[in-house]
């Protein structure tokens, strides 16, 4: 065993990324994230690796379209605004089947927002801003370690499919120091056999998105869907603190989740039968485990800083069957422990009174509600 | 009578090794191109294909196919190949060229690539002077999509988004690539050249053999702009096009060379050989430590007593509020404790306020943000008056200034208010406050033991005289808090 060493979740990325092979990081500066980009030009040059900041991250994530390419590990770190303007590459790269890990180090938006934490690019993230029919892989790390852990699982994850991962995380995630361990061993920097690396041996290869032939193109579609649902069956990760027999079950990540562990221990000790379920991976995401816990859960609570993104996700997972609340907070505000609890009490209440239903439950109280009125006025023509 | 004429040179009808055999990723018509009768791009495609013949280089080709016309060149050249997103071939190439230094690349880029969607990665791929080759082939319009305006379609030209014309009112003049890059320092070699006649042509083929010798013998960056017949969209027979790149393109796009440094210009120093895995985490200042006993830290800890410590630190930029904390968390690692420590960040970096959330904890810690803390390091009046109020019952605030605000006094929390500024400077720079105010937290805590503290200081502070006056300054705070607290 390592000993820990205090450090930043954005300073713990780059190290571990090296430790997985990555030898490119090409990146343009944003806050929260520069301190990935900067670590990176310190380490990148002394490991034989390249760092490059870019003119834009329309050109950085060229680059990483690049150094993939070429058969190189790579990766770029960016927020909001700056992963706006790297979708159109990574449509390509995930069309031309390109690994690379991008760390999105979320911030406020729209447009410039501001630099407070939100989880707001959650649906540019999970759901692809770019064009066509793909998905990436996103992965969200709550801790420093984490920040550590996942990134060297991004490398793997990418290499395996052939598709860009994302590391999605807030601010706080990434600005946090804590104690870190890296367990990964380094990896060998290998050129894998699809890549154009300027050799005899890769000399018959090509990259590219595009596909004239239209059964050609459809084939293709159906050969990254295949690999998305693989990604589905096999790389599912979430956390499951308390939840196995929670009447309210929390969901929510990144720091949220620190938040909602600690409201989940304080409501636990207050007698609420509480627990939270922290998706890990949030594509592929966890369907199953929502489908596992609605059995015993009354209700979902999703906390979220943004509008009400990942609700979208829970609200397909739960799929009607249970009531699914909303509580968020924006603009770089955090939810806070008191608001929490305030919020786990008055569920407790509602549902101590049998007073929370689903949509459906609500539709059919309604529509009944409607025909008795109905019936009454009758009775009294 | 019949003699036989023997020929003063010799006729060739074979075709460059560079290109394949039949193009057998284009589907049909595999022995033809796609590209129309009279168009430019099959003889600079010719010519390109010549000069990898002609300098050995076929293996270490790497060539970036465009959007335009020119999209489907990975058809016919057999090296290696990527197509790249609109614009951004020069981008692309960049990062190949540095991943792979001995492969040659090729960014093959039409005008509107170029000059419009791409402007800003050609202007800086050159501006870096990347030991990449650009061939730039210029006929003045966007074809491949029927026929619109580029920016370096001529004054006076009709296109589909022009129709009566280009005007210098609405769209501006032709933009002039070759003139404006080399304005730069970087480029070693910069040429413009046509395809009106066959001394054009022979010129041509001399310039992009040239510009791919160049990056082959690592002198930097070249570009080549090919004035190119488009015979299709500007609607005129093969043979008028070409007259037409001679007589009227070449008025706006003067031929010529713009850059020649090839003669001063050095090869770029390698890259610096990779080191052995086995040195990785040393050079990335991951400590290879092993611990012993890990429990036995943990034990003595926890033997000790229970902790659980939330505390915030706030003050102006440049107080060493971040560092404060920092050694804090440093010093609960060294103690064999969970901890956690959190910035604020942004703006208020800047000017105004600064604080961190520390957490100490002899338990995993679930949040790092501190919402009600024990102690609050308030080191001026704003940070007192944002976070007094969220100061937990039963803890203590540390403030440093003479008086505590009247307004801000809390009857259910205790106080220690003292100028920590002024005794800093009095011990020996101002700067010391943060750490006289920590030795106080010290002793309100009473956690950590002072083997961590040293620990945490060598490990964070990096000069010996800082060290020893943050030491004196952590004694000091140490001996105020029992000074001032005595009976409290």
């Amino acid at each position: 065993m390592h000993k820990k060493q205090l450090m930043k979740g954005n300073e713990a990325v780059v190290r571990s990324a090296i430790l997985a092979g990555c030898r490119g990081f090409y990146g343009y500066p944003i806050t929260p994230a520069s301190e990935i980009t900067e670590t990176a030009a310190e380490l990148m040059p002394k490991v034989g690796g390249v760092f490059l900041q870019a003119e834009s991250e329309v050109a950085a994530i060229n680059m990483l379209y690049g150094a993939s390419s070429a058969g190189v590990r790579v990766m770029t770190s960016s927020s909001g605004p700056g992963i706006s303007l790297m979708q159109e590459g990574i449509s390509y790269m995930a069309g031309a089947e390109l690994p690379c890990v991008i760390a999105d180090i979320s911030r406020g938006g729209p447009g410039l927002g501001n630099l407070g934490s939100e989880q707001s690019d959650y649906h540019q993230v999970v759901k692809g801003g770019g064009n066509g029919s793909y998905r990436t892989i996103v992965l969200a790390p709550y801790s420093a370690q984490e920040m550590a852990d996942l990134t060297a699982w991004a490398f793997e994850l990418a290499d395996k499919y052939r598709n860009p991962v994302f590391l999605l995380a807030d601010g706080f995630v990434g600005q946090m120091m804590e104690p870190v361990e890296f367990t990964n061993a380094a990896v060998e920097p290998k050129v894998p056999d699809w890549a154009v690396a300027g050799t005899k041996e890769s000399r018959g290869n090509l990259i590219t998105s595009l596909h004239m032939d239209n059964d050609e193109l459809e084939a293709h579609l159906k050969k990254l869907e295949a690999k998305y649902m693989q990604a589905e069956r096999e790389e599912v990760r979430s956390e499951s603190y308390f939840a196995d027999d929670a009447e309210i079950v929390l969901v929510g990540y990144g720091i949220v989740a620190r938040i909602l562990k600690a409201v989940t221990v304080a409501a636990r000790a207050a007698g609420i039968n509480v627990g939270l379920l922290r998706p890990i991976t949030l594509y592929p995401f966890p369907t199953k485990e929502f489908e596992r816990l609605r059995k015993r859960a009354k209700v979902f609570v999703v906390v979220e800083m943004s509008n009400g993104q990942l609700i979208e996700d829970v609200r397909l997972a739960v799929n009607g069957a249970r009531p699914v609340e909303f509580h968020n907070r924006q603009g770089g505000n955090v939810p806070t422990h008191d608001e929490l609890m305030a919020l786990v009490n008055r569920l407790a209440k509602k549902l101590a009174e049998d007073k929370l239903f689903t949509d459906a439950e609500l539709h059919v109280k309604e529509t009944l509600a409607k025909v008795a009125a109905e019936e009454e006025r009758l009775a009294h023509v | 009578m019949s003699s036989v004429i023997i020929p003063e040179y010799e006729v060739t009808h074979s075709r460059p090794n560079a290109f394949n055999k039949s193009y057998e990723r284009k589907g049909e018509l595999k022995h033809a191109t796609h590209y129309c009768p009279g168009c430019g791009h099959g003889n600079v495609h010719k010519m390109l294909a010549e000069a990898i013949d002609q300098l050995g280089i076929q293996d270490r080709t790497i060539l970036i196919s465009p959007v335009g016309c020119s999209v489907f060149a990975y058809y016919y050249f057999d090296v290696g190949n990527v197509q790249a997103a609109h614009g951004r071939a020069p981008a692309v190439a960049t990062a190949m060229k540095r991943s792979r230094p001995e492969s040659i690349l090729i960014s093959y880029q039409g005008d509107g690539d170029l000059t419009a969607i791409g402007a800003a990665e050609i202007l800086h791929a050159a501006n870096r002077g990347e030991n990449i080759t650009v061939i730039f082939v210029n006929n003045g319009i966007y074809s491949m999509t029927g026929g619109q305006v580029a920016p370096t379609t001529l004054v006076g030209q009709k296109s589909t988004t022009t129709p009566n014309g280009r005007s210098i009112e609405n769209e501006g003049y032709p933009m002039r690539v070759c003139e404006l890059l080399a304005t730069l320092e970087a480029p070693v070699y910069i040429e413009r050249v046509g395809l009106g006649d066959n001394k054009q042509i022979a010129q041509a083929t001399r310039a992009i053999k040239r510009a791919v010798e160049n990056q082959s013998k690592g002198l930097g960056f070249s570009l080549v702009e090919v004035l190119s017949p488009c015979p299709t969209i500007w609607k005129m027979s093969a043979v008028d096009a070409q007259h037409w790149v001679r007589g009227v393109m070449e008025k706006t796009y003067p031929l010529g060379v713009y850059c020649d440094k090839t003669k001063d210009a050095h090869p770029r120093t390698p890259h610096a050989p990779a080191p052995p895995l086995s040195e990785l985490r040393k050079i990335m200042g991951i400590t290879s430590e092993e611990i012993s006993a890990p429990e036995v830290k943990q034990e003595i800890a926890a033997d000790k007593k229970k902790v659980d410590l939330h505390v915030r630190v706030a003050g102006f930029g440049g107080q060493g509020v971040l560092l404060l904390g920092e050694i804090l968390a440093e010093a609960g690692l060294d103690a064999g404790m969970q901890v956690s420590w959190l910035p604020s960040y942004g703006p208020e970096m800047r000017s105004g306020t600064s604080n961190c959330h520390v957490r100490i904890s002899s338990e995993s810690i679930d949040s790092p943000l501190v919402a009600l803390p024990d102690v609050l390091i308030a080191m001026n009046e704003p940070s007192l008056r944002k976070f007094d109020a969220s100061v937990r019952p039963g803890g203590w605030v540390l403030y440093n200034g003479d008086t505590f605000p009247g307004d801000c006094e809390r009857k259910d929390v205790n106080v220690l208010a003292l100028p920590f500024t002024n005794i800093a400077l009095e011990i020996g720079d101002a700067r010391a406050a943060n750490m006289v105010m920590l030795g106080a937290l010290l002793e309100i805590a009473d956690a950590l033991p002072q083997a961590s503290i040293d620990a945490a200081l060598n490990r964070l502070v990096k000069s010996k005289k800082w060290i020893e006056l943050d030491e004196r300054a952590l004694q000091m705070g140490r001996e105020l808090y029992h000074e001032a607290c005595v009976g409290v």
